[in-house]
C-alpha cells in the first residue's frame, strides 16, 4: 500500500475538498468524442427542430430537392462548426436558434412547393447558423473537434431517413400530417423565443 | 482509528457536487408539459372542440385549424413570457369553449377565413395561460416542446371523435358533444366572474 505523509494527505483533502464542480457541455457516451457529438444533436432541440424542419421541407419538395438538401445541410453545419470552432467569439444566440426554428417549420406549414435553390439557400443558411453556433460550443468547452464529424454524421442520417420518408408519400393526408408537424415546429420556435427573452 | 482512515471518511462525507454532462430538467420538463394541457379541462374541452368543429367542417377546414391553432397559440404564449398579460383571459378561454362548443352543437360552416379567425383569436388566449405555466426547475424548451404535442393530439382527438358525424347517430352525439363543451364553458365563465369577482 503506497503511504502518503501528512503533507500529502492534507494537500490532498484540501484539493478535492475545494474542488469546483465541473460545467462540461456535451453530453459523455462513453464510446469517444464522435460519439458524443453525434449524441449531443439528437438531444438538443435548438439544433434538432431546425434540421428536422429542413429535412421535412426537402421531403415535400420532391426527390430532387431531397438529394440537394442531403449534401448542402450537412456540408453548410460542417463549415460553421470549423469557423465557430477556429473564430469561437464565446456567444450564443438563443433568439437566432428560435427564429431559425420559426422560419424553418412555417415553412413546411405553408406546403407551398419551392425551388430548388431556395430550399438549398435555406438549408446552407440555417445549417451554417447552427453548425457555428455548434462549433463555438465545442471550443468554448474545450471539446474534441471530432465531436463536430459526428453531429455531422448525425445529421447526414437524419436528413437521409426524413426526406428519404416524407419524399416518397404520396397520400394527401400524409403530406398535411407533415404540414402540421411544421406548424408544431414553428410553434415550439415562438415559445423558444419567448424563453429566449424571458432567459430561460 | 488511524488518521488515513478518519482522513478517508471525512472525505467521503464531504464530496463536491459534480455537475457535468446531466442538464437537470429536461425529462420533467417534457412530461409536465406534455400533461399540463390536459390537467386543465377548459383547455381540454376546447381543443377537442377545434377537433370535433374541422371534422364537421371537413376539409381543407379540418387540416387548416389544426395548423394554425398551434402557431398563434405559442404568439399568444410568446406574448405571455415577454410580459404581456391578456386582459380578462379566464373569461377569454372560457368563451372559447362556449362559442366553439355552441359552434359544434349548430353544426354552424362559416366560410374558412372566419373559422380561422375565431380559432385563432381563442388560440391566443389559451397560449397565453397555458403555455407560460413553467414549473420551477424543469426546462422552458422541452417544456414546450411537451406541450404543443399534447395540444395537437387533443385536435387529433377531436378530429377522431368527430368522423362519427358521418353516421346519423354519430351526427347526433357530436352535436351533443358540442353541448356538453358549451355548457362546461358556461360554468367555466361562471367561475373566472365570480373568481373576479371575489
Amino acid at each position: 500500500m503506497i503511504r502518503f505523509g501528512r503533507g500529502a494527505r492534507i494537500a490532498l483533502a484540501t484539493i478535492l475538498i475545494v474542488a469546483r464542480p465541473a460545467h462540461g457541455h456535451l453530453m459523455t457516451t462513453g464510446f469517444g468524442p464522435f460519439y458524443d457529438g453525434l449524441t449531443h444533436l439528437l438531444v438538443s432541440p435548438e439544433y434538432l427542430l431546425p434540421m428536422i424542419a429542413l429535412a421535412l421541407l426537402a421531403g415535400l419538395n420532391g426527390p430532387r430537392v431531397g438529394r440537394a438538401v442531403l449534401f448542402t445541410l450537412p456540408a453548410a453545419w460542417l463549415a460553421g462548426s470549423v469557423l465557430g470552432f477556429l473564430v469561437a467569439p464565446h456567444v450564443t444566440m438563443p433568439l437566432a436558434t428560435a427564429a431559425v426554428t420559426v422560419v424553418a417549420g412555417g415553412l413546411v406549414a405553408t406546403g407551398k412547393p419551392m425551388p430548388l435553390v431556395l430550399v438549398a439557400g435555406a438549408a446552407i443558411a440555417i445549417g451554417g447558423l447552427a453548425g457555428g453556433l455548434n462549433g463555438i460550443e465545442l471550443a468554448v468547452t474545450r471539446s474534441n473537434p471530432l465531436a463536430a464529424a459526428g453531429a455531422v454524421a448525425a445529421l447526414f442520417v437524419l436528413v437521409s431517413l426524413v426526406t428519404g420518408q416524407v419524399a416518397s408519400v404520396r397520400a394527401a393526408w400524409a403530406r398535411i400530417a407533415v404540414q402540421v408537424a411544421g406548424s408544431w415546429i414553428a410553434a415550439i420556435g415562438l415559445f423558444m423565443l419567448g424563453w429566449a427573452v424571458r432567459g430561460r | 482509528m488511524r488518521a488515513t482512515t478518519r482522513l478517508s471518511l471525512l472525505l467521503l462525507a464531504w464530496p463536491a457536487t459534480v455537475l457535468a454532462h446531466a442538464r437537470g430538467g429536461e425529462a420533467f420538463g417534457f412530461l409536465s408539459g406534455l400533461r399540463h394541457p390536459v390537467s386543465g379541462l377548459d383547455h381540454v374541452v376546447a381543443m377537442i372542440a377545434v377537433g370535433l368543429w374541422g371534422a364537421q367542417l371537413g376539409a381543407p377546414a379540418v387540416w387548416l385549424l389544426p395548423i394554425t391553432f398551434p402557431m398563434v397559440m405559442a404568439c399568444g404564449g410568446m406574448l405571455g413570457l415577454l410580459g404581456v398579460a391578456l386582459p380578462g383571459i379566464e373569461v377569454g378561454i372560457a368563451a372559447s369553449a362556449i362559442v366553439l362548443g355552441f359552434a359544434v352543437f349548430r353544426e354552424a360552416r362559416p366560410s374558412l377565413w372566419v373559422a380561422a379567425v375565431v380559432v385563432g383569436v381563442f388560440a391566443i388566449f389559451h397560449g397565453n395561460a397555458h403555455g407560460t405555466e413553467l414549473p420551477p426547475g424543469a426546462d422552458g424548451i422541452l417544456y414546450s416542446i411537451g406541450f404543443v404535442i399534447a395540444t395537437g393530439l387533443l385536435h387529433a382527438t377531436g378530429i377522431g371523435l368527430g368522423v362519427a358525424h358521418r353516421w346519423p347517430v354519430g351526427r347526433t352525439a357530436v352535436r351533443c358533444a358540442g353541448a356538453g363543451v358549451a355548457l362546461a364553458g358556461v360554468l367555466f365563465l361562471w367561475q373566472a366572474v365570480a373568481g373576479g369577482a371575489a
